[in-house]
């Protein structure tokens, strides 16, 4: 045991993995009961807080100690349920769970603007349990369970993104269409864990890759491998799957876009990841091929179509849904050069892309509670209206773009030199031609920000009106990590490399 | 309110067997086929049997959603507060050994959380559509 947790009661320390799953899921449901939405928002911000305290607790365990496992009903693994952390999942769960808390505190601010009254308590209910299961996913050693809890996320999201209807009607299409596609994605996903069952016997994760060892060739293996990619890759919104996503993320509630962008595709990553290196055996001749001939170039691809549809967008929130589409493909290249340096790339770029579009779709929350804004040309003269949004707004989109100095250049730098030790050019090409259009759909929003006189209201200009302390927080803890790690980039270099070394198996 | 006498009479006699039957397959389920989400299922029939023939308003009456959705969130409640009392014992979470009663008591609560929470379930989404249906007046039968 570290030294800085002494202070803790020793149950709360060893049974830290599942309460941190269970008790968001307990206070969600409690939460979406009560009459007061005011209350049910005091449960969700402590709770959110509890779990961010926990898992920056286990994260350090899991530095320190090495691997962390534990047994769910005292039922040893492989046959009871285990929930395992090591390097891979311990910074996912940290940045859950931190994510989910700076949602917290900006939540009343949306929420009353865009939520009916009656659904407020029934909304945080159901952020808490997106949160329990997002966190479930990510601590969880057993593949089955992953289903489960991707469903608890997914579902609990649906309705998230439905109750933007309040604002805007188009959110209940989105939301089916959302609800289609997620649904399909997991059905493949339990087929392929069906899959995986039927070859090995064991749902357990550890246990499947040990006994997939000598089925290289074995029809009902590939067959689950090609299952669980599909599936997961309708989840993560790999391109060309990723239709549901500009919909969901322009007609959510603003509160919504923000957490979902910066946490529900990043775990579905982290699930791919698991599955493809973890489960599977990259080794294996058909996992090879498909990350070399089938995810790598569809993640290249992904990158320059979806920036370039990216640049004509009119309306801003859709345009930075698109550029997730293409910050995806950035994840994935890494991901299929197969390589410890392109792995810890790609870990990397997703820890800073939570980071940079958490800012960017929170400071868009807050010019939205404002001035109303959804297109660009609305976002005219920002600068001076919103002059706080608009800097933590900057910050984020050249972290997008890829400025030396923030966190975006750091990844892209290290996805950039792990292209040209694998010697894929046009991999670096679709890099370079990727953020040449980062650059170009940015520098439209930022144009029409500071370069244009604010909108006449009655014949004069409209005044500034910063926004509430609320929404700045949150938006500036994130901008200001944008430019911490940046420059500073040794903690999240640390967990990307423990990461990448976890999944390839090399060290803890 | 005469008509429908022979539909009213015959679910009324059918609704009390319906729930029995339910809570025969909640129980069953320590032992053989069976378990909370089945029963469920068959308590939340008995209740939708009701609203079909005495209508919506007076099934609402009788089990008010207000009261569904507190028992969807107490099911969830119990389960997972079984694992939580098994921690305050000593055990891992869910570890039924260490609660008074062993793994019997442990699976019979968890059981009826599931029963409450799907039964409730069941119940809201029935009220949910339902309720966007326009009533059938009794001529147009």
């Amino acid at each position: 045991m570290t030294p800085e947790i002494a202070f803790l009661p020793g149950w709360l320390v060893q049974h830290a993995p599942p309460l941190l799953v269970v008790t968001p899921l307990i206070a969600g449901v409690i939460a979406a009961v009560l009459p007061s939405a005011r209350a049910s928002w005091g449960i969700v911000l402590a709770i959110t807080f509890f779990a961010a305290a926990m898992a920056s607790f286990i994260a350090m365990q899991v530095m320190e100690v090495g691997v962390w496992s534990y047994a769910l009903g005292s039922w040893a693994p492989p046959l009871g349920i285990e929930y395992r952390i090591d390097g891979l999942n311990a910074g996912m769960l940290l940045l859950v769970a931190v994510i989910g808390f700076l949602c917290a505190i900006y939540a009343p601010a949306s929420v009353e603007a865009e939520v009916a009254p009656e659904n407020r308590s029934a909304f945080y209910g159901a952020f808490l349990i997106c949160f329990a299961g997002l966190l479930g996913v990510a601590i969880t050693g057993d593949a089955f369970n992953v289903f489960v809890f991707l469903e608890i996320s997914s579902i609990s999201t649906y309705a998230l993104v439905a109750m933007g209807a309040g604002r805007d009607r188009r959110a209940l299409t989105a939301s089916y269409n959302y609800l289609i596609m997620g649904t399909i994605g997991a059905t493949f996903f339990v087929i392929g864990v069906g899959f995986l069952y039927m070859a090995t016997g064991t749902l357990n994760m550890a246990d499947i890759a040990d006994r997939l060892q000598g089925l290289e060739g074995d029809r009902t293996v590939q067959a689950g491998f090609a299952f669980i990619v599909v599936g997961l890759g309708l989840k993560l919104a790999m391109y060309p799957l990723h239709s549901w996503l500009p919909n969901a993320y322009s007609y959510a509630p603003t509160l919504v876009t923000a957490f979902l962008a910066a946490t529900a595709t990043k775990v579905a990553f982290y699930t791919l990841i698991r599955f493809v290196f973890g489960v599977f055996d990259p080794g294996f001749g058909f996992a090879g091929l498909s990350m070399i001939w089938l995810i790598a170039p569809l993640a290249a691809a992904g990158m320059v179509v979806a920036s370039f549809q990216a640049v004509f967008q009119s309306d801003v929130r859709r345009l930075f849904a698109y550029s997730s589409v293409a910050q995806v493909g950035y994840m994935l290249l890494g991901v299929g050069l197969g390589t410890a340096a392109g792995m810890s790339a790609s870990f990397l770029h997703l820890f800073n892309h939570a980071l940079m579009k958490g800012t960017v779709f929170l400071a868009l929350g807050a010019m939205w509670l404002g001035f109303g804004v959804t297109r660009i040309t609305d976002l005219r003269g920002m600068g001076r209206t919103m002059p706080y949004t608009s800097a933590a707004f900057v910050i984020g989109g050249l972290s997008l773009v890829g400025v030396p100095g923030t966190a975006g250049f750091v990844s892209k730098w290290a996805l950039l030199v792990a292209c040209l030790d694998r010697g894929w050019w046009w991999a670096v090409l679709a890099l370079g031609a990727a953020s040449v259009l980062a650059f170009f759909y940015v520098g439209r929003v930022l144009e029409m920000m500071y370069l244009r006189e604010p909108p006449q209201h009655d014949g004069h200009a409209v005044t500034r009106s910063p926004a509430p302390l609320a929404a700045l927080a949150p938006m500036w803890i994130l901008a200001a990590a944008n430019l911490v790690f940046g420059i500073w980039a040794d903690i999240p270099v640390r967990l990307a490399n423990a990461a990448a070394a976890a999944v390839l198996g090399s060290a803890p | 309110m005469n008509s429908h006498i022979v539909l009213k009479v015959a679910s009324k006699v059918l609704i009390p067997l319906i729930v029995v039957f339910g809570l025969y397959v909640q129980f069953h389920g320590d032992f053989g086929a069976g378990g909370g989400f089945q029963a469920g299922v068959i308590v939340a029939v008995a209740v939708i049997l009701y609203a079909l023939v005495f209508g919506l308003e007076e099934a609402r009456r009788a089990v008010p959603p207000a009261v569904a959705k507190i028992g969807a969130a107490l099911g969830v409640v119990i389960y997972a507060g079984v694992g939580i009392v098994s921690i305050a014992l000593g055990g891992n979470y869910l570890d039924y050994f260490v609660i008074p009663g062993g793994q019997h008591i442990g699976v019979l609560l968890v059981e009826i959380g599931v029963l409450l929470t799907v039964a409730s379930v069941m119940l809201l989404i029935f009220y949910a559509f339902a309720g966007r249906a326009r009533e059938i007046p009794d001529e147009e039968w």
